[in-house]
């Protein structure tokens, strides 16, 4: 079989179950955080139950996150050795950096935390937690100024067949990484706030704690609220720069062909990759690409067609995560801005409650469209403009890799089955009476 | 070329840490089924290093970070080519780090088996292919400009199992001291005889070691070339004595230390008999990788150094701090805890 899309098959894998529990971590651990602040600074002791009892589902999740993280960390050997000698000199540099300041600081702390509750004093022991949720977050700019640099390399020079570091400031500072930073970052948390408050509302619906679950709703939408709407803002701020650095991807966005001024969004169309066109137009909007790509409804948006073939991302794939990701997007900000308004009478809104339990896959959901849009749509380059995908594979046999997908897969799945069942069983549970 | 010999040592330092520190994490995992007879035997053992593996299991982390960061061919070519070894290594890690967190989260003794299982296997595995794969490294890998001719079999030959079993007994003696500090009662004594047991088993296994990698493969030339160097096996072959001298005397906290010791001693060993190769060819040596010809560029290899003096130090501190926290002794009293495993 092919190496390269077994590869990239494998990659998919492992990145995308890994980031099943990723952003979870980042944001349950500051909602964590905060609430043993407050019970630090009260002395109130539902504030304790809910360190505890969130704190919980945070490890579990934890766990299955970091040990799917570590195989991260030598795929690009196994599986991209081209790629990684080609580009480790900058590339490699940034996962070393992030491991040594961040995920150090992370692992160590967090066995602190756990371990910790009778040896450190209550301040010491809410600072760890701080610094947990500080180093996951430190490590998720390092990570994603690494991915900023595959999609707008900066910073290099092409020296003895490789790209080695000219400028480090400019990888470190680089807008692609950084915009991707923050979009991802409040993306997490919009996940984490929605599995907070959907977790919740299963235990309001229920009658049950309700003091417990209603405070940890209202923090978890206050949270919410404020992410969903800046991670719309800053995707708004990201599509503009990558209309600048990834003409191509903005085009599979929306399936545009033909190079056009004032060009449209569709409500609905169905690319047609073969014929170069779409099969179905319906309820085009002129102007909203070009606004969405370069904030002047009168922008020329250079089409698909207009782009050598071979410099095409998959028009399908990219298309729909990217409508998939911004229609959810959108649907975040009204369940968020509706619970604001019912804050107070949240136990007299079943029908809420009840979406609100429902809705806990939806950022899953959205999150991962994410990096599929970013991953696909910056095909059929593994670096952005500077090498492609095809070229950047291990010399090893096919065999080899397809008995190593399998293995991740078999041992993926039966983790994440494990793993989100023993969430959904604690997370059922309720606190513990104390 | 300074630059490079100075990365090429940092790396072994790397390697060396992880080996001392997730070394007892993975010798306590692979003692779990021989020394813990109860549930709360084997509670016990995983909560002694429940705090600390994850910390120690990111020096891999970062020994793969920076091999990628300070020598990206290597890193390609080594993982590339040891591709099967590699990955086993890595389910099997991922598989132990999972089974602490599950293992106790449903009551019910087949699913506690089931997980203790894989807390053996996911220690012994990489416990193992770590040695065999640094043993095939020190006698040079089958490959030529053309690429890699080597299989997981072709690894698996006498010296490559003597290295497997060299560092499985190295992590065992480690993890018997780590259990014999930190168990009570009747466990810790358990725990105390199986080291000194296991410490026979080393020492023999580590003189035949010795004897093979002068037959097998061309490390002790940078000795012989500079007889100066032979301080750091003799240090080392006195940390693997003074575990036996602490042992009699039950000091087990000076015998783990010792036995730390010996972790980094033989890894230094090894890696300075190699210099300046990291991954050596025995078909052809200007194929071989070498700390001058693998490395990154001179701006990455300082911009890394500064981030690395800086942050080790910390790094090695906060572990410190948090290594003492956790050497007390536990009791069947702190299983009752809401945290414990």
């Amino acid at each position: 079989m092919d190496v390269v899309l077994l590869s990239r098959l494998q990659f998919a894998a492992a990145t995308m179950f890994h980031f099943l529990f990723v952003p979870l971590t980042l944001g349950l651990s500051v909602m964590v955080a905060y609430m043993e602040t407050r019970y630090v600074r009260t002395g109130d002791e539902t504030y304790l139950a809910m360190t505890k009892f969130w704190g919980k589902l945070f490890l579990i999740n934890f766990a299955v996150g970091i040990v799917t993280g570590i195989t991260l960390e030598f795929q690009f050997g196994t599986n991209w050795s081209r790629y990684s000698a080609y580009v480790g000199d900058i590339f490699g540099s940034l996962l070393a950096i992030e491991a040594t300041t961040s995920f150090f600081l992370e692992s160590t702390l967090l066995g602190v935390w756990i371990f910790g509750w009778k040896k450190l004093s209550k301040k010491a022991h809410a600072t760890v937690m701080w610094l947990v949720a500080l180093a996951g977050t430190t490590s998720a700019l390092w990570i994603l100024l690494a991915n900023g640099w595959m999609q707008h390399p900066v910073g290099y020079v092409i020296r003895d067949g490789r790209a080695e570091l000219e400028n480090f400031a400019a990888v470190a500072f680089n807008k692609f990484g950084i915009l991707e930073f923050f979009h991802t970052v409040s993306g997490a948390y919009v996940l984490s706030a929605f599995f907070v408050m959907g977790v919740s509302a299963y235990h309001l619906l229920k009658k049950q704690h309700v003091e417990f679950f209603t405070r940890s709703f209202k923090i978890a939408l206050v949270f919410g609220l404020a992410s969903s709407i800046f991670v719309a803002a800053i995707g708004d701020t990201h599509g503009v720069h990558v209309t600048k650095v990834q003409p191509a991807k903005l085009a599979a966005m929306e399936s545009h062909w033909g190079t056009t001024t004032r060009a449209p969004i569709h409500l609905f169309a169905i690319p047609d990759e073969k014929n170069e066109r779409n099969i179905i137009e319906i309820g085009s909007i002129p102007g909203i690409l070009s606004l969405l790509g370069y904030h002047d409804i009168n922008a020329e948006v250079k089409g698909l067609r207009d782009f050598p073939k071979d410099e095409r991302p998959p028009v399908m794939l990219t298309f729909i995560s990217f409508r998939a990701m911004v229609g959810l997007g959108t649907l975040f900000i009204l369940l968020t801005v509706y619970g604001w308004l019912r804050r107070n009478r949240l136990m007299e809104s079943p029908n809420y409650l009840k979406i609100m339990l429902f809705a806990i896959p939806l950022p899953y959901i959205a999150i991962e469209l994410g990096w599929v849009l970013a991953e696909v749509g910056r095909q059929p380059w593994i670096v952005y403009g500077l090498m492609r995908t095809s070229d950047a594979v291990s010399p090893v046999a096919g065999s080899q890799v397809l008995f190593s997908l399998i293995g991740f897969l078999v041992v993926y799945g039966l983790l994440g089955a494990i793993g989100f069942y023993l969430i959904a069983m604690n997370a059922r549970k309720g606190p513990m009476p104390e | 070329m300074l630059l490079e010999s100075i990365w090429f040592f940092l790396w072994g330092l790397l390697w060396a840490v992880f080996f001392m520190t997730d070394g007892f994490d993975l010798g306590v995992g692979t003692l779990l089924p021989f020394l813990g007879k109860t549930d709360a035997d084997k509670r016990l053992m995983i909560n002694s290093i429940g705090p600390l593996w994850d910390g120690n299991e990111v020096w891999l982390i970062t020994a793969g970070g920076v091999t990628f960061a300070a020598f990206p061919t290597v890193y390609a070519f080594m993982f590339s080519s040891l591709y099967t070894p590699l990955l086993l290594i890595l389910f099997a890690l991922i598989i132990r780090g999972v089974s602490f967190e599950f293992r106790g989260k449903i009551e019910s003794p087949a699913w506690k088996r089931l997980w203790d299982a894989c807390i053996f296997i996911g220690s012994v595995v990489p416990s193992v292919l770590f040695g065999v794969a640094f043993a095939n490294i020190f006698q040079g890998l089958p490959f030529d400009q053309n690429g890699y001719y080597g299989s997981l079999i072709s690894l698996l030959n006498p010296y490559g199992i003597l290295g497997g079993a060299l560092f499985l007994m190295l992590f065992l003696v480690h993890g018997a001291l780590w259990l014999a500090i930190r168990m009570p009662g009747q466990l810790q004594q358990r725990a105390a005889s199986a080291a000194s047991r296991l410490w026979l088993v080393l020492v023999v296994v580590a003189v035949t070691f010795l004897g093979a990698t002068w037959v097998v493969t061309p490390l002790y030339e940078n000795y012989l070339s500079m007889p100066l160097l032979f301080v750091v096996p003799l240090i080392t072959v006195a940390a693997l004595f003074g575990i036996k001298g602490m042992l009699v005397k039950k000091d087990f906290l000076k015998a783990w230390i010792s036995s730390a010791a010996t972790i980094v001693g033989a890894t230094f060993f090894c890696i300075i008999g190699l210099y300046p190769n990291l991954f050596p060819s025995n078909m052809d040596a200007a194929a071989s990788l070498t700390a001058h010809n693998a490395s990154a560029s001179p701006l990455t290899l300082k911009i890394m150094l500064v981030v690395v003096l800086i942050f080790i130090p910390v790094v090695i501190a906060y572990q410190v701090w948090a290594y003492f926290m956790f050497s007390d002794r536990l009791s069947e009293k702190d299983l009752a805890a809401e945290e414990a495993y």
